[in-house]
């Protein structure tokens, strides 16, 4: 077998099941993959000692019989994620040099079930941005180019490391988290696979938070099964996180049967938006047609609110996160300021915070810091919370007539070109989130699958929201998107 | 509503982070640009509609009150940029 870090999670592992592949080959194979990869800049911490010791342990696992499915693949880490002794920065300069002494419940779940964690990967700071372009790390590049060009493209973000290992066969899968579209826009850009559960699914302790009532983690991988598989991997109740759902969690991979006849497909008018590139309504046409031939029935549907979702995102989530970031203030961990002679303790949280945030952090937890200011409160904060109910009010009265699932594009572009939005004004890179925003704000699932490419040789994605808690009815619908759809492309090794 | 100077000097004083005079405009401006986006939301009516505070509906899990976790004052310390004694440590607080 050559190139084994472009197996798929399932491949991987009915290989390592019937003895034809170790886990240790499997995990160099994709060492040496990163090793080679310096250029997309999507590792920013290495473990390669922890993941050959960590891929020992699962083949001796898998040969002791009755292992988890996940066991021996090897994933990449977004920084998001608290990894006990290896630097977990949120790609911020504020957490230069913390180490966590204790893992996340998802990386924790994930290690449990047998999987190797070969590093962490790049990021917007504190999963602010949809470019990868606000890391303290640099820039996170696309493996896929415009033809024949060679513009450095963006992979998306937040979750751009990811994107961009999982594109380039890294490694198998990686974690991802999202807050207003932070895999699912990622995982369009690069071509792979990305589902936000619903707010509830995975628990959010040790991911260092954001704006806690929207994020959540969820698999970024090559394929719809792969993602049924390491999404079982990833939830579950947690007691340490009281947003943590105490429901089961069902077999996903068990509920891709094939078949969704009579599933009614929901698609929203509100999403046709003015300027969105005929590319990208062709495919969403495509996709509708895809449903169709599998036995779905396709409906029209409204969702009246659409257009107040982002601007409701942005006064909720910067409110949360002036809050959330109040944390780093140079004292329990992380980088402190240089003080002089004389100066206070307000000195040292101004001037740590200055030096440790970069810009859009800055900018985010200012304006959080004004809607939640004495006299604002109502008029911003409160008024986006009431538009947040009609927002999901929107989603609930579908659901009540019937539709099982909702289909849009995943993103109104392909990917962009790094620094192309650098001189543009801060609301123009917030667009980019305009249809995945409302599936935060409404606590339900939302995948994002590859189906076409553009004019330029881009991928572009769709996306597909379900009902709450029912992820498996959803990949289910997804998968038989996927299957017609076709798509194989992998962009040409240029790194 | 429109954000100036003394505003953003304010906000970033009350945010804790250090903006320097000659930033100030720049930062006034990207607020007025992000607020004037956000003042769509008054087109909208709310008249009787509750602020979201929970988007499932939950009732938060109770547990007995009793210490479950502690006695790790190294491990807690650990990461501190500055820890003596078994303390955080910070420049002087009370005069």
């Amino acid at each position: 077998m050559t190139e084994l870090n472009k197996l798929t999670i399932a491949d991987a592992r009915d290989a390592m099941r019937k003895g034809d592949l170790t886990s240790a080959e499997l995990t160099d194979a994709c060492l040496d993959a990163i090793e080679g990869a310096d250029a997309l800049g999507a590792f920013v911490h290495n473990t390669p000692d922890l993941a050959r010791e960590q891929a020992k342990a699962a083949d001796a696992r898998i040969q002791a019989g009755d292992a988890p499915d996940m066991c021996g693949i090897p994933l990449g880490i977004k920084d998001l994620f608290c990894t006990k002794g290896v630097p977990s920065q949120a790609a911020s300069r504020i957490l230069e040099g913390f180490t966590p002494e204790y893992e996340s419940t998802v990386s924790q779940n994930l290690l449990d079930n047998g999987t190797i964690m070969l590093g962490k990967l790049n990021m917007d700071e504190f999963a602010m941005g949809s470019s990868n372009e606000t890391s303290c790390y640099g820039n996170a590049v696309n493996p896929w180019r415009r033809g024949n060009e060679d513009t450095a493209l963006t992979p998306g973000g937040s979750s751009g490391g990811s994107a961009s290992a999982v594109a380039a066969d890294l490694c198998l899968g990686a974690t991802g988290t999202d807050t207003g579209g932070s895999i699912r826009q990622p995982a369009a850009f690069t071509g792979i696979t990305g589902i936000k559960p619903t707010y509830g699914r995975c628990s959010r302790w040790g991911v260092v938070a954001f704006a806690s009532s929207l994020d959540q983690a969820g698999p970024m991988t090559k394929s719809v099964r792969d993602a049924a598989i390491m999404l079982e991997a990833m939830c579950g109740h947690d007691a340490k996180d009281s947003t943590s759902a105490d429901l089961a969690v069902p077999n996903f991979e068990a509920m891709l049967t094939g078949d969704i006849k009579g599933k009614k497909i929901g698609i929203p008018k509100e999403y046709r938006m003015d300027g969105m590139p005929d590319e990208i309504e062709a495919l969403w046409a495509k996709g509708a047609d895809m449903l169709r031939d599998a036995g779905a029935e396709i409906v029209d549907i409204s969702l009246p609110h659409t257009k107040y979702a982002l601007p409701a995102y942005y006064v909720i989530a910067p409110a949360e996160a002036s809050s959330n970031l109040a944390r780093y203030d140079g004292v329990k961990y992380g980088h402190r300021a240089t003080l002089e002679a004389g100066d206070g303790i307000n000195d040292m949280y101004e001037k740590t915070r200055a030096e440790g945030f970069g810009s859009e952090v800055q900018r985010r937890v200012m304006v959080g810091t004004y809607v939640l200011s004495a006299g604002f409160y109502d008029a911003y904060y409160n008024r986006a919370r009431r538009v947040r109910t009609l927002i999901k009010k929107d989603f609930d009265d579908v659901f009540a007539q019937g539709v099982d699932a909702i289909l849009t594009p995943a993103t109104p572009s392909a990917a962009f070109g790094l620094g192309e939005m650098k001189n543009a004004d801060p609301v123009k890179m917030y667009l980019n989130d305009v249809f995945t925003v409302t599936v935060n704000l409404a606590g339900l699932p939302g995948i994002a699958i590859p189906a076409g490419l553009d004019a330029q040789g881009l991928p572009l994605g769709l996306q597909l929201i379900g009902r709450p808690w029912e992820e498996g009815d959803l990949l289910n619908i997804a998968h038989e998107v996927e299957a017609r759809a076709g798509f194989v492309a992998k962009p040409n090794k240029w790194w | 509503m429109s954000i100036d100077i003394e505003t953003a000097r304010k906000v970033a004083h009350l945010a804790r982070i250090r903006v320097e005079e000659d930033r100030l405009p720049e930062l006034a401006e990207n607020f007025n640009a992000i607020l004037g986006f956000i003042e769509q939301l008054n087109e909208v009516d709310v008249e009787g509609v509750e602020p979201m505070t929970s988007v499932t509906p939950q009732r938060l899990k109770r547990r007995e009150d009793v210490v479950t976790e502690g006695d790790m004052p190294e491990r807690i310390l650990s990461n501190a940029p500055d820890a003596r004694e078994g303390f955080f440590a910070v420049p002087k607080v009370v005069e």
